[in-house]
């Protein structure tokens, strides 16, 4: 199915809730007139650079910056002791802060730039500041720095071993937290009692964000007010506001970020980098604008990579097939320092998912966090909830294999059963709502599943190896309630506010402390607050992005902003409505009760000719002459909306595939994506969002994955050899959903953002292990390029005496690509 | 640094500048003249997002010199069309929700005109084989298909020869042999 878009003007007032309009930011970045960070041009501005570490991990013996700082057109070069100087501005902490904290954390200093010691290739050193960004790198590039090189660590297992080199002098072993979920015990008692196991071990591998816009920041201090603005490639303005201003020693209420349209975040633009507060001090520095902007090569070394995960798993079934326990053991890789949000993700952001669909009455998750040479982990399109679904998944799958049984019926027979709902798992969460085989039915109707059986023998008859692989995942969405963050570890609420103002002549301007970057939100938000105002949606105006504009925020990731901040407008936009029928009712002289509100307007029950508009009713809040006795004037309201509990989106992705074990290449024959996002605002922007996810998802199957040599050098460090997806490696996806509202917020609506990175990965994972069935293929680690299949299906061939490939030269396919490189 | 005085015409606008030997395209475009439309991805000639046209075919300005461009025709999304007088290609990723984030629409969308002057029917394969030096990281780019389908359907027949919709002044998009690869850097 295609969701055609609609004319704004074509929709009935009364349907725009749930209708997929064409988006209203679209005109300005269809003709150039978007606002990027970069495009950011100022009188006077300067530019920034950043010296960074060539070695992955290194003693610094010195830093000789004389050269750069003789260079014509160099204002400034400086290291952390100049920024910590009594001469010079701030008196913050000059290091990045950790905003999740687990009883276990060893906390680590990361300080702005490094001073005896480097971690990562690419840890700041110096910067530098000079009139143009050319002059700015010439600069960088001569900052002489003396290294004595160090051991690195890059894998969790690697940082875990007895001998292994040393990253922080207090966190010994190079563990940063050791942390459990579930109940160990009753698993263990189960894993004793069961009859059937099947067990995994696999690696979740780290991928780079990517997003198209490079991080950037401009800064423009003005010594005037002492007020420092700052606009930033940010998702989230005012948790940066605060964490900038902790980092430099600067006020809080003079310090302002701005968001202009951002290139795409995927996580990556959520977390406080070092960068982001040295453009700051540097425009303090110079009292003058400074703009910093990455380089792609620089997004590769800095921009927080996610997953990273080293699993041991396994399953129990008893003699039924009931799943009776499941038990998991992984290391994650937290790389060299604690990025913001990091010890969140590999725990309660993962280890809350180990149920996925299913009914297991007994489940126990340890995890411990690895300090390694790579650059900070942190939150990436998803964060902890892929590599818990691909887990469970793979699980699933082994497990029904161990069963004899096929993956559908034993999928349906441990699905959490409709009348069970809310349903607490044994990992901590309660699940919303949920109707698990309704997308599960729907994907084995467009797959035609009861033939495919029959086609795959059909085909292994000829030669051929196709398999189909499922995947029925569960997310958490809209992070909450804010009691419960804080329980955990979170340094913040969860909540969303937002602000509703009517205008006098009854238009709308709603303000919302999410901040989009490609989401839709401009259209989606103002669906929302023109229903519940019931004005027309062309007179709703939609802001975010800005701390100055709006009054308090936390932004938007975790697929959190039409959960959290679409129900916060709910309640602002029920504020008005409120507001505005006493109005109402002391113009049309009756009762507040006996007042009602419908499309927009105001009526006396019983009498419907004695009725005012909303606009009348703006205009009558403004105009004071005729309101109730010490009403104030002005019609707007706020709200700070926390959530009671998260939403937990589901659904069914399947994959058929063939694969060719003489070259070991994939070839996705169908995607099928059946989704329960709960109620949807627009089903045109849900389609596109799952499109996208899909598509990462995809790309982590097949093809990315950040590699790095034994010294912690990065070897995909550009996209000649990442492989980002391409448009001819992306299948066409066939989307369903289902709806199934979360009772848990006005909208009923759940979340779809990451969805499709969610859910893709394992169904090909799985299609793939299916296909392979022949050859003893149990599972291949991602990205599966045709190397790896290939390898796969000999090793298992030459272990077992199986099925052989038809080519049988033993030869290594010519499509391998050992340096992920563009495949 | 050996300067270099050039003249570029961009959308039809004759600019005189001096630039630096190394600067590169996509930097006199935005940073000296203020064509801002155009963004930066890679400066590797993968990701796209620079694409322009320049003499009708479809250039990655991220890694073309600005003095390679002397006395050339150039031609950015700025003059494709306006919000009231949309481009086919405008129109298309409107209609079909071909963008997200919007940062790689500029590029895809010269890269779009190039693929459909070299083939006004594409097929859905030919359109993700000329779209393979743009990336996107939103969409997963089956809505970006759609929208260059939907672009050609639009063009058709005539619209396709003139570059339909808005025509740059000055600037032609007829030459009948562009870059099929999405274009490459110089």
């Amino acid at each position: 199915m295609t969701v055609d878009s609609l004319d704004p003007g074509d929709v009935d007032a009364a349907d725009i809730l749930g209708s997929a309009i064409e988006r209203r930011e679209d005109p300005a970045l269809l003709t150039g007139n978007a606002e990027y960070t970069d495009d950011i041009q100022m009188d006077g501005m300067l530019h920034m650079a950043v010296v960074r570490s060539q070695y992955g991990h290194a003693n610094i013996l010195d830093v000789d910056t004389s050269e750069a700082e003789a260079m014509d057109g160099v204002h400034g070069v400086y290291t952390y002791e100049d920024l910590t100087s009594d001469e010079t501005p701030g008196g913050g902490s000059f290091a990045l802060p950790t905003a999740w904290l687990l009883d276990s954390l060893k906390q680590v200093p990361h300080q702005l730039l490094a001073t005896d010691k480097v971690r990562h290739q690419g840890d700041g050193i110096a910067v530098v500041v000079a009139e143009d960004r050319y002059t700015a790198r010439d600069a960088a590039g001569a900052v002489d720095v003396e290294y004595e090189r160090l051991d690195a660590v890059v894998h969790p297992s690697e940082a875990f071993a007895d001998d292994a080199e040393q990253i922080h002098d207090d966190a010994e072993g190079n563990v940063a937290f050791d942390w459990e979920i579930g109940d160990a015990e009753k698993t263990a008692d189960a894993f004793a009692d069961a009859s059937h196991t099947a067990s995994i071990d696999l690696e979740n591998q780290l991928l780079i964000a990517n997003a198209m816009e490079p991080r950037a920041a401009v800064a423009d201090y003005n010594p005037g007010t002492d007020e420092l603005d700052v606009a930033m490639t940010t998702q989230n303005p005012h948790v940066h506001r605060l964490l900038m201003a902790g980092v430099l020693g600067h006020p809080e209420h003079k310090l302002s970020v701005r968001a202009p349209d951002v290139g795409g975040g995927f996580g990556s633009k959520i977390h406080h980098y070092a960068d982001e507060a040295l453009v700051a001090w540097c425009s303090m520095m110079h009292e003058a604008p400074v703009k910093w902007v990455a380089t792609r090569s620089e997004t590769y070394l800095t921009d927080a990579p996610g997953r990273g995960h080293e699993t041991k798993a396994e399953i129990a079934m008893d003699d039924d097939g009931n799943i009776v326990g499941l038990r998991v053991d992984t290391m994650a890789n937290l790389g060299a320092y604690l990025s913001t949000f990091a010890p969140s993700v590999p725990t309660y952001l993962y280890g809350t998912l180990l149920s996925g669909q299913y009914d297991i009455p007994a489940i126990y998750g340890h995890v411990k966090g690895a300090f390694t040479n790579i650059p900070p982990v942190d939150a990436y399109r998803g964060a902890g909830r892929p590599e818990a679904s691909f887990l469970v998944e793979r699980l699933i799958h082994l497990g029904a294999k161990e069963m004899g049984m096929d993956p559908v019926a034993f999928r349906k027979q441990n699905f959490v059963p409709d009348d069970a709902f809310p349903y607490e798992t044994q990992v901590a969460v309660v699940y919303d709502s949920g109707e698990y085989e309704k997308p599960m039915d729907e994907a084995l109707e467009m797959l035609d599943y009861e033939s495919f059986r029959e086609r795959q023998e059909q085909a292994r008859d000829e030669g051929r190896y196709i398999g189909v692989g499922f995947s029925c995942y569960i997310e958490a969405c809209g992070l909450a309630p804010s009691e419960l963050a804080g329980q955990l570890g979170a340094q913040a609420g969860l909540w969303e506010s937002s602000l509703v103002r009517m205008h006098p002549s009854g238009t709308v301007t709603a303000y919302c402390g999410t901040s989009g970057h490609g989401q839709g939100h401009g259209t989606t938000y103002a669906q929302i607050v023109a229903n519940e105002l019931g004005v027309p949606y062309d007179d709703v105006e939609v802001v975010e992005g800005d701390t100055d504009e709006i009054p308090q925020g936390m932004g938007t990731y975790g697929s959190r902003s039409a959960a959290v901040g679409g129900s916060s407008l709910v309640k602002s936009a029920q504020k008005v409505v409120e507001k505005g029928k006493e109005i109402a009712a002391h113009q049309l002289e009756a009762d507040p009760d006996d007042i009602e509100f419908e499309n927009g307007e105001y009526s006396v029950a019983g009498a419907p000719d004695r009725s005012m508009s909303m606009a009348d009713v703006a205009g009558a809040a403004y105009l004071a002459h005729d309101i109730p006795d010490e009403m104030e004037p002005g019609l707007e309201a706020t709200s700070f909306y926390d959530p009671e509990n998260f939403v937990f989106p589901f659904g069914t992705h399947a994959a058929i595939v063939e694969v060719d074990p003489d070259s070991g290449e994939i070839e996705i024959e169908r995607y099928v994506a059946v989704d329960d996002v709960g109620n949807q605002i627009n089903p045109k922007i849900v389609e596109g969002q799952i499109h996208g996810g899909v598509a990462q998802g995809v790309g982590q199957a097949l093809y990315e994955g950040a590699e790095y040599d034994d010294n912690a050098t990065l070897l995909t460090g550009s996209m000649q050899d990442y492989a980002v997806p391409k448009a001819e490696h992306i299948p066409e996806m066939e989307t369903e959903s289902t709806i199934t509202p979360s009772p848990h917020n006005p909208l009923g609506v759940k979340g779809v953002g990451e969805a499709g990175t969610i859910a893709a990965p394992q169904a090909i994972v799985n299609a793939v292990a299916d296909a392979l069935e022949p050859f003893g293929v149990d599972h291949i680690d991602m990205p599966m390029d045709a190397e790896s299949v290939w390898n796969a299906v000999q090793a298992n061939a030459t272990a077992d005496g199986g099925e052989q490939p038809g080519d049988e030269s033993g030869t290594a396919p010519e499509t391998a690509a050992d340096d992920g490189g563009d495949r | 640094m050996t300067e270099h005085d050039i003249t570029l015409t961009v959308n039809g606008v004759e600019h005189d500048l001096t630039v630096e030997a190394r600067t590169l395209l996509v930097h006199a475009l935005r940073d000296e003249l203020g064509y801002t439309g155009t963004n930066v991805g890679c400066e590797s000639s993968i990701c796209g997002a620079c694409t322009v046209r320049m003499d009708g075919e479809a250039v990655k300005s991220c890694t073309a010199l600005a003095v390679q461009a002397d006395g050339a025709e150039i031609r950015t999304v700025e003059d494709l069309g306006t919000r009231h007088d949309f481009h086919p290609i405008q129109e298309g990723f409107q209609e079909e929700h071909g963008l997200q984030c919007g940062y790689c629409t500029p590029g895809m969308m010269m890269t779009a005109l190039d693929i459909l002057e070299e083939n006004p029917d594409p097929t859905r394969e030919e359109i993700r084989e000329g779209l393979e030096g743009n990336l996107c990281r939103c969409t997963g780019y089956q809505n970006i298909v759609n929208a260059v389908q939907n672009a050609a359907e639009e063009m058709q027949p005539a619209a396709v020869a003139d570059g339909g919709g808005t025509e740059g002044s000055g600037v032609t998009d007829d030459d009948p042999t562009p870059a099929t690869d999405g274009g490459e850097g110089l």
